[in-house]
């Protein structure tokens, strides 16, 4: 493994407490009432998100899912419109029309959350396209989950990614469940970066609990993408540890289930471990970094609750743009 | 002024927006090599590589996707659907990304991409390869929807979609391109949102678009022959619909005809109609008129192909009846 400085090391860990912070909050809050619509939360996936993006620049692009919250934060996204958006306000980022499944911030190419499963492979090839006539080797990265594998988007996006030698990288979160079905029940293969040699792409595996490793393999794939070699589709394999959706019953599994697995997994307690361990970063550094975001979480839920609604003259308002041609 | 075909002006049309702006650049399939099964994309390739006029996989779903992706990029992509019919492959494309993006994130961004499709009956097609399907997307807040019924237009409405920072759907009907009319040289823009009236009179109001303009203008020859003055307006664009033009020669005439392709329940023709009933009821002195395409998917047989369409003369009677 290559030296990580400590700058990175100070990123890793900050972006993943932030993730887990941001959806702890969300959670209490929706479950409070506070929240409308639907949210999906992206803990115990933090290490995914932080590292791919660790390796991006504000000039690439990401396409994100219904669980977006972690990737749009760890490509750099703001807290307080972030919190706004998810509390329906008008200083949210998209003045309150996106909600939690719809962030965008387009200022740093996180080219929006998605709503529709797999919605997002063909919007990154797009933009993969987009570069490639540009002649920048910006790269565009997608996220998308095990579920959505199983759209036929994923097999056009990664096709065509594949024979224009696109810099796109396809990152799969591999989380165990679709919804509230156990992928392995509905999906032809054990590992779907196995289904990578149907287009002729490297298919790689890595362990998506452990920030380091998704940091390297991806570095990999983005050098690959950025030298005009093409597209890698990465698996990162990891574990939902909340419902589908906050509210979700969860009938599907047993507490102890998730209990056993989070306590073996979280990627979070690796880091704190590894970072203890190999002297990377201090338990006091680190919990200062814990008391910094806990302070700018708290910040953006005021400015969240204390944002107003929009109103009704907003509308219609970007629902077309006015005055060309 | 110099005659040229449909096809050749949305040629011209392609060829001046990429000349003057690099972003924009067109993908579909069949379009760089073949050069479009209608020949509309002849000549491109030479003239701007291969890049900027790109075959693609057959994969619709993917081809909608990364020009809405490479719009979001910075292009300004266009994208053709070879038949209108496969847009409903790429319907989430269409629908859930395409046209919702700019309001869904509230206005962060342009979604300047224009799907070129070609739709309408032609040599029996067939079911799946005929169809006009305009009103599907008028139904759908975000986009826009053009359908020229004239070489000129078919130039000028394609330049304006291509400049549009909004998406565009560019209905172009197959039999259509190979009809001749004057075209303007240069930069000639149709503008979007505007209906055309093309014959003014005082007795009734046919509003068509497309290839059956053609069937309005000649029953309101064959009515003028009977002394009727039937006004005759060519729509144009779909989406947003150019009510004041329709109000303003319902005022006038009193009476109003719609005619279209498409399948008549549910079609554009029921819009107008449901907005002429309500915003100007007082000035109609007779029932509104819809013509359209039958209420079946369109059979192959000529013989029975033939039957689907409304005709000059079921145009003619209608207004004679409502005239009466």
């Amino acid at each position: 493994m290559k030296k990580i400085s400590k700058e990175v090391v100070e990123h890793f860990y900050t972006t993943m407490v932030k993730i887990r912070l941001f959806e702890e909050t969300i959670n209490e809050h929706f479950l409070k009432g506070e929240i409308p619509g639907f949210v999906h939360l992206y803990i115990g996936e933090e290490a995914i998100a932080t590292g791919v993006c660790a390796n991006l620049r504000k000039t690439d692009y990401i396409t994100s899912t219904h669980r977006g919250h972690g990737h749009t934060i760890a490509k750099g996204g703001q807290l307080k419109p972030m919190m706004a958006e998810i509390f329906g306000r008008k200083t949210g980022y998209c003045k309150g029309k996106g909600g939690s499944m719809h962030i965008a911030d387009f200022s740093i190419g996180m080219l929006g959350a998605n709503g529709v499963v797999g919605g997002g492979y063909n919007l990154a090839v797009g933009a993969g396209m987009a570069s490639k006539l540009q002649g920048n080797d910006n790269v565009a990265v997608c996220f998308f989950g095990d579920g959505a594998s199983n759209r036929g988007t994923f097999h056009e996006g990664l096709n065509m990614a594949a024979a224009f030698k696109l810099p796109v990288i396809f990152v799969n979160e591999n989380n165990q469940w679709a919804s509230t079905t156990p992928y392995r029940t509905t999906t032809s293969v054990e590992n779907i970066a196995d289904r990578a040699v149907g287009y002729g792409i490297p298919g790689v595996i890595v362990d998506g609990n452990d920030v380091f490793a998704v940091y390297e393999e991806a570095a990999k794939a983005i050098e690959r993408a950025r030298a005009g070699e093409g597209p890698t589709l990465l698996e990162t394999k990891t574990y939902r540890i909340k419902g589908h959706f906050v509210g979700d019953p969860e009938q599907y599994r047993t507490k102890e289930e998730v209990e056993r697995v989070f306590a073996a997994t979280d990627p979070l307690k690796k880091f704190r471990e590894k970072a203890l361990a190999e002297g990377l970063l201090s338990a006091k550094e680190m919990q200062e970094i814990d008391g910094k975001i806990a302070q700018d979480i708290q910040e953006s839920l005021e400015y969240a609750l204390g944002s107003p609604y929009p109103g009704p003259e907003e509308l219609f308002e970007d629902l077309y743009v006015k005055g060309v041609c | 002024m110099r005659e040229i075909t449909f096809s050749e002006a949305t040629l011209e049309a392609m060829a001046e927006e990429m000349e003057r702006d690099e972003r924009v650049f067109v993908m579909g399939e069949d379009i760089a090599r073949q050069g479009g099964i209608f020949g509309q994309f002849k000549g491109l390739p030479a003239r701007f590589g291969t890049d900027r006029v790109k075959d693609t996989p057959i994969s619709e779903t993917a081809i909608v996707g990364a020009g809405v992706g490479a719009a979001l990029a910075g292009m300004r992509p266009v994208v053709d659907m070879h038949f209108a019919d496969f847009i409903g492959v790429a319907m989430d494309e269409v629908f859930n990304q395409m046209a919702k993006i700019r309001y869904m994130f509230g206005g962060q961004t342009t979604v300047p991409v224009v799907l070129r499709a070609p739709d309408g009956i032609i040599r029996s097609a067939a079911a799946q390869h005929s169809q006009c399907i305009e009103a599907w997307m008028l139904h759908i807040p975000g986009l826009k929807v053009v359908i020229p019924s004239n070489p000129a237009d078919a130039k000028g409405l394609l330049k304006a979609a291509i400049r549009d920072d909004n998406p565009v759907i560019y209905f172009e009907h197959k039999a259509l391109f190979a009809k001749k009319g004057p075209v303007p040289e240069g930069d000639h823009l149709t503008p979007i949102g505007k209906a055309n009236v093309v014959k003014e009179g005082t007795d009734v109001t046919i509003i068509s678009y497309s290839l059956t303009m053609a069937k309005a203008l000649n029953a309101a020859e064959k009515l003028a022959e009977e002394g009727l003055k039937a006004e005759v307006i060519d729509l144009r664009t779909i989406s947003p619909i150019d009510t004041e033009t329709i109000y303003k020669s319902v005022q006038k005439t009193n009476r109003l005809v719609i005619v279209h392709e498409a399948v008549k329940t549910g079609g554009v023709g029921a819009e107008i109609a449901s907005l002429v009933a309500e915003e100007m009821m007082d000035y109609l002195d007779a029932p509104i008129v819809r013509l359209g395409m039958k209420y079946v998917p369109i059979p192959f047989s000529p013989a029975l192909e033939s039957l689907v369409l409304p005709t000059v003369d079921d145009i003619v009677q209608s207004v004679k009846r409502i005239v009466g």
